[in-house]
Protein backbone atom coordinates (compact mmCIF):
# COMPACT_ATOMS: atom_id res chain seq x y z
CA UNK A 1 0.00 0.00 0.00
CA UNK A 2 1.79 3.52 -0.77
CA UNK A 3 2.06 6.30 -2.91
CA UNK A 4 3.25 6.01 -6.55
CA UNK A 5 6.33 7.48 -5.09
CA UNK A 6 6.69 5.64 -2.26
CA UNK A 7 6.27 1.92 -4.30
CA UNK A 8 9.00 3.29 -7.11
CA UNK A 9 11.31 4.43 -4.69
CA UNK A 10 10.84 1.60 -1.50
CA UNK A 11 10.04 3.55 1.72
CA UNK A 12 7.43 5.76 3.20
CA UNK A 13 7.01 9.67 2.70
CA UNK A 14 9.56 11.75 4.73
CA UNK A 15 12.01 8.47 4.84
CA UNK A 16 15.74 8.96 2.97
CA UNK A 17 16.05 6.11 0.61
CA UNK A 18 19.38 5.34 -1.40
CA UNK A 19 18.50 4.37 -5.30
CA UNK A 20 19.54 2.85 -8.21
CA UNK A 21 19.06 5.08 -10.84
CA UNK A 22 17.81 3.17 -13.58
CA UNK A 23 17.75 6.44 -16.71
CA UNK A 24 19.95 9.23 -16.32
CA UNK A 25 20.73 12.34 -18.65
CA UNK A 26 21.83 15.90 -18.83
CA UNK A 27 21.62 18.23 -21.69
CA UNK A 28 24.29 20.49 -23.42
CA UNK A 29 23.95 22.96 -20.86
CA UNK A 30 24.03 20.93 -17.78
CA UNK A 31 26.36 18.62 -19.18
CA UNK A 32 29.36 20.53 -19.33
CA UNK A 33 29.19 20.92 -15.77
CA UNK A 34 28.74 17.38 -15.01
CA UNK A 35 31.53 16.59 -16.62
CA UNK A 36 33.42 19.25 -15.00
CA UNK A 37 31.88 17.61 -11.46
CA UNK A 38 32.78 14.01 -12.37
CA UNK A 39 36.31 14.94 -13.20
CA UNK A 40 37.09 16.92 -10.23
CA UNK A 41 35.44 13.93 -8.12
CA UNK A 42 38.00 11.89 -9.85
CA UNK A 43 36.06 9.82 -12.62
CA UNK A 44 38.16 8.41 -15.25
CA UNK A 45 36.17 5.85 -16.84
CA UNK A 46 32.44 5.38 -17.04
CA UNK A 47 31.75 1.58 -15.90
CA UNK A 48 27.90 1.82 -16.93
CA UNK A 49 27.09 3.86 -19.88
CA UNK A 50 23.99 2.06 -20.90
CA UNK A 51 21.48 4.07 -18.77
CA UNK A 52 23.45 7.32 -19.35
CA UNK A 53 22.62 9.66 -21.88
CA UNK A 54 23.23 12.61 -23.14
CA UNK A 55 20.88 15.10 -25.28
CA UNK A 56 21.99 18.59 -26.78
CA UNK A 57 18.76 21.09 -27.30
CA UNK A 58 19.41 24.12 -25.06
CA UNK A 59 21.45 25.74 -27.51
CA UNK A 60 21.42 23.95 -30.89
CA UNK A 61 23.28 24.78 -32.89
CA UNK A 62 25.66 26.34 -31.32
CA UNK A 63 24.85 30.35 -30.96
CA UNK A 64 29.17 30.91 -30.95
CA UNK A 65 32.26 29.59 -30.58
CA UNK A 66 32.23 29.73 -26.94
CA UNK A 67 29.43 27.34 -26.90
CA UNK A 68 30.29 25.45 -29.58
CA UNK A 69 33.66 24.48 -28.08
CA UNK A 70 31.84 23.56 -25.29
CA UNK A 71 29.56 21.40 -27.10
CA UNK A 72 32.38 19.88 -28.59
CA UNK A 73 34.38 18.63 -25.65
CA UNK A 74 31.06 17.27 -24.21
CA UNK A 75 30.49 15.75 -27.46
CA UNK A 76 34.02 14.06 -27.33
CA UNK A 77 33.46 12.64 -24.26
CA UNK A 78 30.20 11.16 -24.55
CA UNK A 79 31.21 9.60 -28.06
CA UNK A 80 34.48 8.00 -26.43
CA UNK A 81 32.54 6.98 -23.22
CA UNK A 82 29.77 5.61 -25.51
CA UNK A 83 26.99 7.03 -23.51
CA UNK A 84 23.74 7.52 -25.18
CA UNK A 85 24.17 10.09 -27.37
CA UNK A 86 21.85 12.37 -29.31
CA UNK A 87 23.10 15.56 -31.01
CA UNK A 88 21.56 18.94 -32.21
CA UNK A 89 18.36 18.28 -34.28
CA UNK A 90 17.12 15.41 -32.03
CA UNK A 91 15.09 17.07 -29.96
CA UNK A 92 14.58 18.01 -26.79
CA UNK A 93 15.92 15.75 -23.97
CA UNK A 94 12.50 15.33 -22.04
CA UNK A 95 10.75 14.77 -25.06
CA UNK A 96 13.32 12.26 -26.72
CA UNK A 97 13.62 10.39 -23.12
CA UNK A 98 9.66 10.13 -23.35
CA UNK A 99 9.32 8.34 -27.33
CA UNK A 100 9.54 4.83 -25.85
CA UNK A 101 12.93 5.03 -23.74
CA UNK A 102 11.44 5.96 -19.90
CA UNK A 103 9.39 2.64 -18.89
CA UNK A 104 6.59 2.36 -15.62
CA UNK A 105 8.40 2.07 -12.76
CA UNK A 106 11.87 3.33 -13.32
CA UNK A 107 14.13 5.94 -11.29
CA UNK A 108 14.51 8.54 -13.99
CA UNK A 109 16.84 11.38 -13.05
CA UNK A 110 17.70 14.39 -15.51
CA UNK A 111 19.42 17.26 -14.98
CA UNK A 112 16.98 19.58 -15.69
CA UNK A 113 14.33 20.42 -13.40
CA UNK A 114 11.50 19.56 -16.31
CA UNK A 115 12.34 16.17 -16.10
CA UNK A 116 9.35 15.21 -14.07
CA UNK A 117 7.41 15.57 -17.80
CA UNK A 118 8.34 11.28 -17.72
CA UNK A 119 6.23 11.07 -14.66
CA UNK A 120 3.19 10.71 -17.26
CA UNK A 121 4.50 7.15 -17.79
CA UNK A 122 4.79 6.24 -13.86
CA UNK A 123 8.65 6.36 -13.72
CA UNK A 124 9.73 8.10 -10.56
CA UNK A 125 10.78 10.86 -12.63
CA UNK A 126 13.02 14.27 -11.22
CA UNK A 127 15.34 16.75 -12.09
CA UNK A 128 18.57 17.49 -10.02
CA UNK A 129 21.84 19.92 -10.71
CA UNK A 130 24.72 18.66 -11.97
CA UNK A 131 27.08 17.75 -9.13
CA UNK A 132 24.59 15.40 -8.41
CA UNK A 133 24.71 14.03 -11.72
CA UNK A 134 28.07 13.92 -11.58
CA UNK A 135 28.05 11.63 -8.82
CA UNK A 136 25.41 9.33 -10.07
CA UNK A 137 27.74 9.22 -13.33
CA UNK A 138 30.10 7.55 -10.89
CA UNK A 139 27.99 5.29 -9.05
CA UNK A 140 24.83 4.65 -10.37
CA UNK A 141 23.10 5.87 -7.30
CA UNK A 142 21.54 8.71 -5.95
CA UNK A 143 19.58 9.38 -2.58
CA UNK A 144 15.77 10.80 -2.39
CA UNK A 145 14.02 12.12 0.74
CA UNK A 146 10.59 10.03 -0.20
CA UNK A 147 7.88 12.63 -0.95
CA UNK A 148 4.17 13.33 0.57
CA UNK A 149 1.76 13.19 -2.33
CA UNK A 150 -1.07 15.17 -3.33
CA UNK A 151 -3.95 13.52 -4.65
CA UNK A 152 -5.11 15.25 -8.34
CA UNK A 153 -8.52 14.12 -8.75
CA UNK A 154 -9.75 14.17 -12.49
CA UNK A 155 -12.63 13.61 -13.96
CA UNK A 156 -15.10 15.03 -16.82
CA UNK A 157 -14.06 15.63 -20.17
CA UNK A 158 -12.06 18.61 -21.99
CA UNK A 159 -13.99 20.83 -23.70
CA UNK A 160 -14.58 23.41 -26.09
CA UNK A 161 -11.32 25.04 -27.08
CA UNK A 162 -9.81 24.03 -23.62
CA UNK A 163 -6.23 22.09 -23.66
CA UNK A 164 -4.36 20.16 -21.44
CA UNK A 165 -2.26 22.68 -21.37
CA UNK A 166 -5.02 25.15 -20.07
CA UNK A 167 -5.79 22.52 -17.36
CA UNK A 168 -1.52 22.48 -16.17
CA UNK A 169 -2.27 26.07 -16.12
CA UNK A 170 -5.24 26.46 -13.75
CA UNK A 171 -3.90 23.50 -11.21
CA UNK A 172 -0.34 25.59 -11.23
CA UNK A 173 -2.75 28.77 -10.60
CA UNK A 174 -4.70 26.99 -7.84
CA UNK A 175 -1.93 25.35 -6.09
CA UNK A 176 0.79 28.62 -6.71
CA UNK A 177 4.62 28.20 -7.43
CA UNK A 178 5.38 26.30 -4.01
CA UNK A 179 2.36 24.59 -3.27
CA UNK A 180 3.34 21.13 -3.77
CA UNK A 181 7.37 22.08 -2.68
CA UNK A 182 9.03 18.53 -1.82
CA UNK A 183 6.31 16.91 -3.08
CA UNK A 184 5.08 14.83 -5.85
CA UNK A 185 1.47 15.36 -7.68
CA UNK A 186 -0.21 12.28 -8.60
CA UNK A 187 -3.30 12.95 -11.51
CA UNK A 188 -5.79 9.73 -10.62
CA UNK A 189 -9.75 9.31 -11.83
CA UNK A 190 -11.42 8.75 -14.82
CA UNK A 191 -10.37 11.76 -15.86
CA UNK A 192 -7.20 11.49 -15.97
CA UNK A 193 -7.64 8.00 -17.23
CA UNK A 194 -9.24 8.77 -20.04
CA UNK A 195 -6.29 11.33 -21.25
CA UNK A 196 -3.96 10.68 -24.15
CA UNK A 197 -0.18 10.57 -23.51
CA UNK A 198 0.70 13.91 -25.23
CA UNK A 199 -1.95 15.72 -22.48
CA UNK A 200 -0.26 14.01 -19.66
CA UNK A 201 3.41 14.63 -20.29
CA UNK A 202 2.30 18.42 -20.76
CA UNK A 203 0.32 17.76 -17.50
CA UNK A 204 3.36 16.56 -15.82
CA UNK A 205 5.45 19.53 -17.22
CA UNK A 206 3.77 21.70 -15.30
CA UNK A 207 4.20 20.11 -11.48
CA UNK A 208 7.85 21.47 -11.06
CA UNK A 209 6.08 24.92 -11.37
CA UNK A 210 4.29 24.15 -8.70
CA UNK A 211 7.91 23.10 -6.78
CA UNK A 212 6.51 19.16 -6.63
CA UNK A 213 9.68 16.40 -7.10
CA UNK A 214 7.29 15.09 -9.97
CA UNK A 215 3.79 14.86 -11.27
CA UNK A 216 3.00 11.45 -12.24
CA UNK A 217 0.32 9.17 -14.07
CA UNK A 218 -0.03 5.47 -13.20
CA UNK A 219 0.61 3.42 -16.48
CA UNK A 220 -2.46 2.05 -17.59
CA UNK A 221 -3.46 0.44 -20.94
CA UNK A 222 -3.24 3.81 -22.53
CA UNK A 223 0.45 4.16 -21.33
CA UNK A 224 1.13 0.43 -22.69
CA UNK A 225 -0.28 1.32 -26.05
CA UNK A 226 1.83 4.32 -26.62
CA UNK A 227 4.45 2.51 -25.31
CA UNK A 228 3.94 -1.39 -27.76
CA UNK A 229 3.87 1.22 -30.74
CA UNK A 230 7.86 2.13 -29.58
CA UNK A 231 8.44 -1.61 -29.40
CA UNK A 232 8.01 -2.31 -25.90
CA UNK A 233 6.40 -4.45 -23.51
CA UNK A 234 5.27 -2.38 -20.46
CA UNK A 235 3.14 -3.69 -17.30
CA UNK A 236 0.42 -1.53 -15.95
CA UNK A 237 0.05 -0.28 -12.80
CA UNK A 238 -2.95 -0.83 -10.13
CA UNK A 239 -3.55 2.37 -8.09
CA UNK A 240 -3.84 1.31 -4.38
CA UNK A 241 -5.47 3.18 -1.30
CA UNK A 242 -3.19 5.44 0.35
CA UNK A 243 -2.74 8.11 2.05
CA UNK A 244 -2.13 11.99 0.41
CA UNK A 245 -1.07 14.85 2.08
CA UNK A 246 -3.89 17.12 0.11
CA UNK A 247 -6.43 15.95 -2.25
CA UNK A 248 -7.43 18.50 -5.08
CA UNK A 249 -10.78 17.96 -7.78
CA UNK A 250 -10.69 19.34 -10.92
CA UNK A 251 -13.91 18.43 -13.64
CA UNK A 252 -12.14 18.66 -16.75
CA UNK A 253 -15.90 19.80 -18.10
CA UNK A 254 -15.52 23.72 -16.38
CA UNK A 255 -11.68 23.89 -17.86
CA UNK A 256 -11.44 26.93 -20.13
CA UNK A 257 -8.84 28.65 -22.16
CA UNK A 258 -6.47 30.54 -19.32
CA UNK A 259 -2.75 32.82 -19.82
CA UNK A 260 -0.90 32.64 -17.34
CA UNK A 261 0.50 36.46 -16.98
CA UNK A 262 4.11 37.41 -16.67
CA UNK A 263 5.75 37.12 -14.46
CA UNK A 264 4.35 34.49 -12.89
CA UNK A 265 3.51 30.96 -13.70
CA UNK A 266 0.80 30.95 -11.25
CA UNK A 267 -1.02 34.39 -12.05
CA UNK A 268 -3.92 32.69 -13.88
CA UNK A 269 -6.55 34.50 -16.22
CA UNK A 270 -9.45 33.41 -18.46
CA UNK A 271 -8.20 34.50 -21.70
CA UNK A 272 -11.01 36.11 -22.78
CA UNK A 273 -9.93 39.27 -19.98
CA UNK A 274 -6.44 39.69 -21.69
CA UNK A 275 -8.11 39.28 -25.16
CA UNK A 276 -6.17 42.32 -27.39
CA UNK A 277 -3.05 42.60 -25.72
CA UNK A 278 -1.02 43.25 -28.67
CA UNK A 279 1.99 40.73 -29.10
CA UNK A 280 5.28 41.05 -30.93
CA UNK A 281 5.96 37.35 -31.00
CA UNK A 282 4.35 34.18 -31.19
CA UNK A 283 6.53 31.00 -29.62
CA UNK A 284 5.22 27.15 -30.64
CA UNK A 285 6.85 24.58 -29.02
CA UNK A 286 9.44 23.71 -26.25
CA UNK A 287 8.88 20.38 -23.95
CA UNK A 288 5.16 21.55 -22.78
CA UNK A 289 3.72 21.97 -26.08
CA UNK A 290 6.20 21.20 -29.36
CA UNK A 291 4.45 17.58 -29.96
CA UNK A 292 3.17 16.59 -33.29
CA UNK A 293 -0.27 17.05 -31.61
CA UNK A 294 0.30 20.17 -30.79
CA UNK A 295 1.81 21.35 -34.22
CA UNK A 296 -1.16 19.55 -35.94
CA UNK A 297 -3.59 21.81 -33.84
CA UNK A 298 -2.00 24.81 -34.49
CA UNK A 299 -1.78 24.03 -38.60
CA UNK A 300 -5.72 22.66 -38.25
CA UNK A 301 -6.09 26.34 -37.31
CA UNK A 302 -3.57 28.27 -39.27
CA UNK A 303 -4.38 26.32 -42.79
CA UNK A 304 -4.65 28.25 -45.60
CA UNK A 305 -4.45 31.72 -43.88
CA UNK A 306 -1.19 33.69 -42.61
CA UNK A 307 -0.18 34.53 -39.36
CA UNK A 308 -0.54 38.49 -38.21
CA UNK A 309 2.76 38.85 -35.91
CA UNK A 310 6.56 37.11 -36.37
CA UNK A 311 5.89 33.33 -35.40
CA UNK A 312 8.08 30.92 -34.52
CA UNK A 313 7.63 27.30 -34.18
CA UNK A 314 10.14 24.23 -32.87
CA UNK A 315 9.10 20.88 -33.07
CA UNK A 316 10.09 19.00 -30.31
CA UNK A 317 12.04 15.99 -31.75
CA UNK A 318 13.38 14.89 -34.85
CA UNK A 319 10.42 12.54 -35.01
CA UNK A 320 7.93 15.43 -34.34
CA UNK A 321 9.62 17.24 -37.56
CA UNK A 322 9.72 14.28 -39.39
CA UNK A 323 5.84 13.33 -38.95
CA UNK A 324 5.34 16.86 -39.55
CA UNK A 325 6.41 16.32 -42.84
CA UNK A 326 4.92 13.16 -43.34
CA UNK A 327 1.63 14.81 -43.14
CA UNK A 328 1.79 17.93 -44.46
CA UNK A 329 1.27 19.77 -41.24
CA UNK A 330 4.72 21.39 -41.96
CA UNK A 331 3.45 22.71 -45.27
CA UNK A 332 0.47 24.17 -43.85
CA UNK A 333 2.20 25.95 -40.93
CA UNK A 334 5.46 27.39 -42.97
CA UNK A 335 2.81 28.68 -45.87
CA UNK A 336 1.15 30.03 -43.10
CA UNK A 337 4.09 32.70 -42.66
CA UNK A 338 5.85 30.51 -39.66
CA UNK A 339 9.41 30.43 -39.31
CA UNK A 340 10.46 26.99 -38.16
CA UNK A 341 13.38 26.07 -36.02
CA UNK A 342 15.75 23.36 -35.52
CA UNK A 343 13.89 20.57 -33.08
CA UNK A 344 15.19 21.74 -29.45
CA UNK A 345 14.49 24.65 -26.65
CA UNK A 346 14.35 26.95 -29.22
CA UNK A 347 13.81 30.74 -27.67
CA UNK A 348 12.30 29.07 -24.59
CA UNK A 349 15.55 30.17 -22.15
CA UNK A 350 16.10 33.19 -24.09
CA UNK A 351 20.11 32.42 -24.71
CA UNK A 352 19.37 32.30 -28.77
CA UNK A 353 17.47 32.39 -31.76
CA UNK A 354 14.22 33.96 -30.93
CA UNK A 355 15.05 36.24 -27.99
CA UNK A 356 12.82 39.41 -27.73
CA UNK A 357 13.94 42.66 -27.14
CA UNK A 358 13.18 45.62 -24.58
CA UNK A 359 9.46 46.31 -24.33
CA UNK A 360 8.38 43.37 -26.50
CA UNK A 361 6.05 40.70 -25.54
CA UNK A 362 5.67 37.48 -26.11
CA UNK A 363 2.68 34.69 -26.27
CA UNK A 364 4.52 31.05 -25.73
CA UNK A 365 3.42 27.99 -25.36
CA UNK A 366 6.27 27.00 -22.92
CA UNK A 367 5.91 26.72 -19.34
CA UNK A 368 7.99 29.90 -17.80
CA UNK A 369 7.21 33.55 -17.69
CA UNK A 370 10.32 34.77 -15.14
CA UNK A 371 11.14 38.21 -16.03
CA UNK A 372 13.62 38.62 -18.35
CA UNK A 373 13.58 35.22 -19.52
CA UNK A 374 13.06 34.74 -22.83
CA UNK A 375 15.19 38.07 -23.09
CA UNK A 376 16.10 41.37 -20.94
CA UNK A 377 13.11 43.47 -20.83
CA UNK A 378 10.64 41.39 -22.60
CA UNK A 379 7.17 40.10 -21.54
CA UNK A 380 6.02 36.32 -21.67
CA UNK A 381 2.71 35.66 -21.62
CA UNK A 382 1.87 31.33 -22.05
CA UNK A 383 -1.16 30.02 -23.04
CA UNK A 384 -2.32 26.62 -24.57
CA UNK A 385 -1.50 25.86 -28.59
CA UNK A 386 -4.82 26.79 -29.94
CA UNK A 387 -4.64 29.89 -27.97
CA UNK A 388 -1.77 30.79 -29.74
CA UNK A 389 -2.65 29.98 -33.03
CA UNK A 390 -5.76 32.45 -32.90
CA UNK A 391 -3.69 35.07 -31.35
CA UNK A 392 -1.07 35.12 -34.19
CA UNK A 393 -3.31 35.25 -36.91
CA UNK A 394 -5.24 38.12 -35.16
CA UNK A 395 -1.45 40.01 -33.84
CA UNK A 396 -2.83 40.26 -30.68
CA UNK A 397 -4.06 38.02 -27.32
CA UNK A 398 -7.18 36.43 -28.87
CA UNK A 399 -9.57 33.62 -27.56
CA UNK A 400 -9.34 30.72 -28.94
CA UNK A 401 -12.63 29.07 -30.92
CA UNK A 402 -13.30 25.23 -31.22
CA UNK A 403 -11.99 23.74 -34.18
CA UNK A 404 -12.71 19.79 -34.67
CA UNK B 1 28.96 24.02 11.21
CA UNK B 2 29.02 27.76 12.79
CA UNK B 3 29.25 31.04 11.02
CA UNK B 4 27.95 34.68 10.79
CA UNK B 5 27.16 37.81 8.21
CA UNK B 6 25.42 40.84 7.70
CA UNK B 7 21.87 40.62 6.39
CA UNK B 8 20.68 41.17 2.95
CA UNK B 9 16.82 41.15 2.07
CA UNK B 10 15.54 39.48 -0.75
CA UNK B 11 11.62 38.72 -1.20
CA UNK B 12 9.60 35.04 -1.80
CA UNK B 13 9.80 33.43 -5.20
CA UNK B 14 13.17 34.37 -6.59
CA UNK B 15 13.42 31.91 -9.64
CA UNK B 16 17.42 30.85 -10.46
CA UNK B 17 16.78 33.35 -13.81
CA UNK B 18 16.86 36.25 -11.54
CA UNK B 19 19.91 34.57 -9.59
CA UNK B 20 21.59 34.62 -13.19
CA UNK B 21 19.93 34.97 -16.45
CA UNK B 22 20.42 32.23 -19.03
CA UNK B 23 22.31 34.58 -20.90
CA UNK B 24 25.23 33.73 -18.83
CA UNK B 25 25.50 30.32 -18.48
CA UNK B 26 27.34 29.49 -21.65
CA UNK B 27 30.56 29.53 -20.10
CA UNK B 28 32.49 27.46 -17.37
CA UNK B 29 34.41 30.75 -16.12
CA UNK B 30 32.65 31.44 -12.52
CA UNK B 31 33.61 35.04 -12.69
CA UNK B 32 30.70 35.67 -14.96
CA UNK B 33 28.15 34.51 -12.54
CA UNK B 34 29.76 35.79 -9.77
CA UNK B 35 29.88 39.50 -11.80
CA UNK B 36 26.11 39.22 -12.97
CA UNK B 37 24.31 37.57 -9.94
CA UNK B 38 21.03 38.91 -8.91
CA UNK B 39 21.37 41.05 -12.34
CA UNK B 40 17.58 41.28 -13.46
CA UNK B 41 16.60 41.53 -9.67
CA UNK B 42 18.37 44.68 -8.53
CA UNK B 43 21.82 45.34 -9.53
CA UNK B 44 23.08 46.44 -6.64
CA UNK B 45 22.70 43.45 -4.86
CA UNK B 46 26.12 41.90 -6.41
CA UNK B 47 28.13 44.58 -4.49
CA UNK B 48 26.62 43.59 -1.02
CA UNK B 49 27.19 39.67 -1.14
CA UNK B 50 30.88 39.13 0.59
CA UNK B 51 30.11 37.83 3.60
CA UNK B 52 26.31 38.16 3.99
CA UNK B 53 23.36 36.34 4.88
CA UNK B 54 20.65 36.39 2.27
CA UNK B 55 17.18 36.18 4.59
CA UNK B 56 14.48 35.42 1.77
CA UNK B 57 11.38 34.69 1.66
CA UNK B 58 9.44 31.16 0.92
CA UNK B 59 10.32 29.10 -2.57
CA UNK B 60 13.76 30.74 -3.03
CA UNK B 61 15.69 28.92 -5.83
CA UNK B 62 12.66 28.22 -8.03
CA UNK B 63 12.48 27.49 -11.64
CA UNK B 64 15.44 26.26 -13.77
CA UNK B 65 17.92 23.25 -11.92
CA UNK B 66 20.95 25.10 -13.10
CA UNK B 67 23.52 24.95 -10.74
CA UNK B 68 24.93 28.08 -11.43
CA UNK B 69 22.74 30.10 -9.54
CA UNK B 70 24.06 28.16 -6.28
CA UNK B 71 27.69 28.27 -7.48
CA UNK B 72 26.97 32.31 -8.01
CA UNK B 73 25.36 32.95 -4.58
CA UNK B 74 28.65 30.95 -3.07
CA UNK B 75 31.30 32.10 -5.06
CA UNK B 76 30.01 36.15 -4.09
CA UNK B 77 31.50 35.29 -0.28
CA UNK B 78 27.49 34.57 0.83
CA UNK B 79 27.83 32.50 4.23
CA UNK B 80 24.33 31.09 4.12
CA UNK B 81 20.88 31.66 2.86
CA UNK B 82 17.64 31.56 5.10
CA UNK B 83 14.50 31.23 4.01
CA UNK B 84 10.81 29.52 5.00
CA UNK B 85 11.35 27.26 2.14
CA UNK B 86 13.49 25.95 -0.58
CA UNK B 87 12.94 24.95 -3.95
CA UNK B 88 14.19 20.90 -4.30
CA UNK B 89 16.31 21.17 -6.94
CA UNK B 90 18.54 24.54 -5.75
CA UNK B 91 18.60 22.70 -2.16
CA UNK B 92 20.34 19.92 -3.34
CA UNK B 93 22.51 22.53 -5.47
CA UNK B 94 23.36 24.29 -2.73
CA UNK B 95 24.30 21.90 -0.21
CA UNK B 96 26.15 19.89 -3.13
CA UNK B 97 28.40 23.13 -3.62
CA UNK B 98 29.03 23.56 0.11
CA UNK B 99 26.52 26.48 0.35
CA UNK B 100 25.12 26.21 4.06
CA UNK B 101 20.73 26.73 3.78
CA UNK B 102 18.78 27.32 7.09
CA UNK B 103 15.33 26.64 6.90
CA UNK B 104 14.23 28.97 8.67
CA UNK B 105 11.03 32.16 8.53
CA UNK B 106 12.85 35.39 9.53
CA UNK B 107 12.26 38.54 9.55
CA UNK B 108 14.55 40.83 8.25
CA UNK B 109 16.90 44.11 8.44
CA UNK B 110 19.22 44.74 5.94
CA UNK B 111 22.97 44.89 7.30
CA UNK B 112 21.70 42.86 11.09
CA UNK B 113 24.51 41.10 12.00
CA UNK B 114 23.02 36.91 11.95
CA UNK B 115 24.53 34.06 13.61
CA UNK B 116 24.02 30.72 12.84
CA UNK B 117 25.01 26.99 14.12
CA UNK B 118 23.65 24.57 11.50
CA UNK B 119 24.53 21.38 14.14
CA UNK B 120 23.40 22.94 16.89
CA UNK B 121 19.94 23.69 14.76
CA UNK B 122 19.64 27.47 15.48
CA UNK B 123 19.65 31.26 14.16
CA UNK B 124 19.84 34.47 16.07
CA UNK B 125 19.01 37.64 14.28
CA UNK B 126 18.36 40.84 16.56
CA UNK B 127 19.72 38.83 19.65
CA UNK B 128 16.86 36.67 19.25
CA UNK B 129 17.21 33.44 18.46
CA UNK B 130 15.31 30.97 16.00
CA UNK B 131 14.96 26.89 16.03
CA UNK B 132 16.06 25.30 12.70
CA UNK B 133 14.97 22.43 10.70
CA UNK B 134 17.73 20.29 11.13
CA UNK B 135 19.58 18.84 7.77
CA UNK B 136 19.76 14.84 6.88
CA UNK B 137 22.91 13.77 8.39
CA UNK B 138 23.88 13.02 4.90
CA UNK B 139 23.57 16.57 3.69
CA UNK B 140 25.35 17.94 7.07
CA UNK B 141 28.32 15.47 6.01
CA UNK B 142 28.17 16.91 2.15
CA UNK B 143 28.74 20.52 3.71
CA UNK B 144 31.27 19.69 6.23
CA UNK B 145 33.29 18.26 3.54
CA UNK B 146 32.82 21.83 1.65
CA UNK B 147 30.53 20.27 -0.94
CA UNK B 148 29.77 16.68 -2.85
CA UNK B 149 32.91 16.95 -4.82
CA UNK B 150 34.86 16.65 -1.82
CA UNK B 151 32.62 14.12 -0.44
CA UNK B 152 32.75 12.05 -2.99
CA UNK B 153 36.78 11.33 -3.84
CA UNK B 154 37.31 11.40 0.09
CA UNK B 155 34.74 8.39 -0.70
CA UNK B 156 36.71 6.47 -3.77
S1 LIG C 1 11.96 23.54 -23.78
FE1 LIG C 1 12.30 25.16 -22.28
S2 LIG C 1 11.52 24.35 -20.36
FE2 LIG C 1 11.76 22.62 -21.77
S3 LIG C 1 13.79 21.77 -21.34
FE3 LIG C 1 14.02 23.27 -22.99
S4 LIG C 1 14.53 25.21 -21.98
FE4 LIG C 1 13.70 23.84 -20.42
Amino acid sequence: MGTLSERILGGTAGEYVDCHVDRAYVHDGTGVLTLEAWKNMGGKGIQDAAHLYVLFDHIVPANNSTTAALQHELREFACGSFLQFSDIGGGICHQVMGEGVVLPGEVVVGADSHTCTLGAFGAFATGVGATDMAAIWMTGETWFRVPESIGIHLSGTLSGAAEAKDLALTYVGRLGMDGATYQALEFIGEGAAALPMDDRLTLCNLAVETGAKAGMFYADDITVQYLAAAGHEARQQEPESCRYQQELDFDLTDVVPVIAVPPRVDTIRPVSDLAGVPLDQVFVGTCTNGRYSDLARFARIVKGRKVAVRTIVVPASRAVLEEAIRTGVLADIVESGCSIGTPGCGPCLGAHMGVIGEGEVCLSTANRNFKNRMGTGGEIYLSSVATAAFSALEGEITPPEEVS
Amino acid sequence: MPGRGHAVCVGADIDTDQIIAGRYLRTKDHAVWVEHAFEDLDPSLARRMSGAVIIAGKNFGCGSSREQAAIAIRESGVVAIAAPSFARIFFRNAINVGLPLIECDLSCTEGDMVKFDLAEGWVETQGKKHPVKPLSPRMQEILASGGLVNYMRARR
